[in-house]
């Protein structure tokens, strides 16, 4: 219980500091909401054929979203030596990954819940439905779990805006491309026999990089 | 000394030997394929590149473990030059994966033919994000920790990865099938040897970058003493 609450201290400290400057809040929104615009341009959604497109462009909106939530999440710790503070914290390392992890986890999803409807919306399809939000939190799940530590080692190098996305996106693109096959066979109507493969795979890839982030993030922090 | 130099020429010798008995049963002892004729026997050294490329960043992933528990920069350089030489196997494995592909299906990366190129991508992606993050720190001792870990969580998806696109094919059969099924056993005896003499390169190749590597951490010390001790410039 000790260490839910010191990971719930460090969630809460991260929501709580986004609710009075709502700075990363209202960037991702207009990031996002540009994305949906240029992509809807891009690809001249037309009724019949969007269908096809939804998917892929909607994880690619969160794909991008997410990293811009990571990039300032953990660099701004890092460079205003609030990280040092952390450390200095009577907790286990940890203990500041599941609680960095949840806040970015909190963040994103946030976004996505505000975007869902316009996505609906934008493409004409319903995307409010249970099994596309589970595939959408764990599809979410897995990019943070990996993206919490990744951020953490892009921040202390020299071009740390650049180095998160080459960093995460081939590690994560496993998740990402189970997540657009389950969302597709979600929207399209598969039978579920088909789908249940990916849906394993998701959680089997969340569960991985969960364990495997968790148990190297404290050599990642270490001063 | 003694005993480091005789497993680099044994090596040497082992894999060039090898190479040129693995030549020799590529073109002359296996037969020509059926439907593909001559072009299908770039496939014993492509799959073999795949192979180290794949064995090789396991390898670094087993020297990231190394380097996290020893913190010795022998496993650093172990991993690093792994690294470097995986990376060029697999864009060979690439690049004779499209010069087979072309005659084959009309196409240099079909890649809802072959979902396994989706594999190969991220791999190569995987080296060439290990390789940057390497380049962009600049202290030593952050470089090989982060390069560890890089390793370790990089490759940690990738076996995964893999036994799902077998299971995949399982359910979506793809309509061109690679070759695999219909080996006949000169083929297949071939193939192995090819496996096995790549995987002898590879080691050979391993123990030369690793060797340079230290000779060169070697220099710079050495290079050092010159100039800051008795005598010295500095």
């Amino acid at each position: 219980m000790r260490f839910l609450s010191k990971t719930l201290a460090i969630v809460w400290k991260d929501v709580i500091a986004e609710l009075r400057t709502r700075e990363l809040f209202s960037s991702m929104f207009v990031f996002t909401l540009l994305l949906i615009v240029i992509f809807s341009f891009s690809f001249d959604l037309r009724v019949d054929k969007v269908a096809e497109v939804a998917p892929g462009v909607l994880w690619v909106t969160f794909v991008f979203a997410g990293t811009l939530e990571l990039n300032r999440s953990l660099s701004a710790e890092i460079e205003e030596g609030r990280m040092d503070g952390l450390l200095l914290a009577p907790m286990p390392r940890s203990a500041i990954y599941f609680g960095k992890m949840v806040g970015n986890l909190v963040f994103i999803s946030a976004t996505e819940a505000v975007m869902l409807p316009i996505f609906s919306a934008v493409f004409d399809l319903n995307l409010i439905r249970p099994v596309l939000l589970l595939t959408v939190f764990l599809g979410t799940l897995g990019f943070s779990a990996v993206g919490t530590l990744l951020s953490a080692m892009a921040a202390s190098t020299r071009a740390r805006e650049v180095m998160l996305p080459v960093l995460l996106f081939p590690v994560v693109l496993p998740v990402v491309l189970s997540a657009v096959k389950l969302t597709a066979g979600i929207i399209d109507g598969v039978p579920w026999a088909s789908l249940a493969l990916w849906l394993r795979l998701l959680i089997g890839f969340d569960v991985i990089f969960l364990t495997i982030s968790y148990m190297t993030f404290d050599y990642v922090v270490q001063g | 000394m003694n005993r480091g130099l005789r497993w680099r020429d044994l090596l040497n010798v082992l894999s060039g030997v090898m190479m040129i008995a693995a030549l020799y049963l590529v073109f002359l002892y296996a037969p020509r394929e059926a439907t593909m004729g001559d072009v299908q026997r770039i496939f014993y050294f492509h799959v073999a590149s795949a192979w180290v490329g794949f064995f090789a960043f396991f390898v670094t992933l087993l020297a990231g473990i190394g380097y996290l528990r020893t913190r010795t920069r022998a496993s650093d350089i172990v991993g690093l030059s792994s690294a470097e030489i995986g990376v060029t196997f697999t864009a060979m494995a690439v690049i004779s994966g499209s010069i087979w592909a072309k005659p084959t299906w009309n196409a240099w990366w079909p890649w809802l033919q072959e979902p396994r190129l989706i594999l190969v991508t991220i791999l190569l992606l995987i080296y060439l994000a290990y390789f940057m993050l390497r380049a962009f720190l600049e202290d030593e001792e952050q470089k090989a920790r982060f390069a560890a870990v890089y390793g370790i969580v990089a490759f940690a998806g990738v076996p995964v990865t893999f036994m799902s696109i077998h299971w995949w094919q399982r359910l979506h059969p793809i309509v061109f099938e690679k070759q695999g099924a219909g080996l006949t056993q000169p083929m297949l005896g071939t193939f192995m040897f090819c496996l096995l003499t790549f995987t002898v390169l590879y080691f050979s190749l391993l123990l030369h970058r690793s060797r340079l590597a230290s000779l060169a951490d070697e220099v710079q010390e050495l290079t050092q003493r010159l100039q800051t001790g008795p005598g010295g410039r500095k």
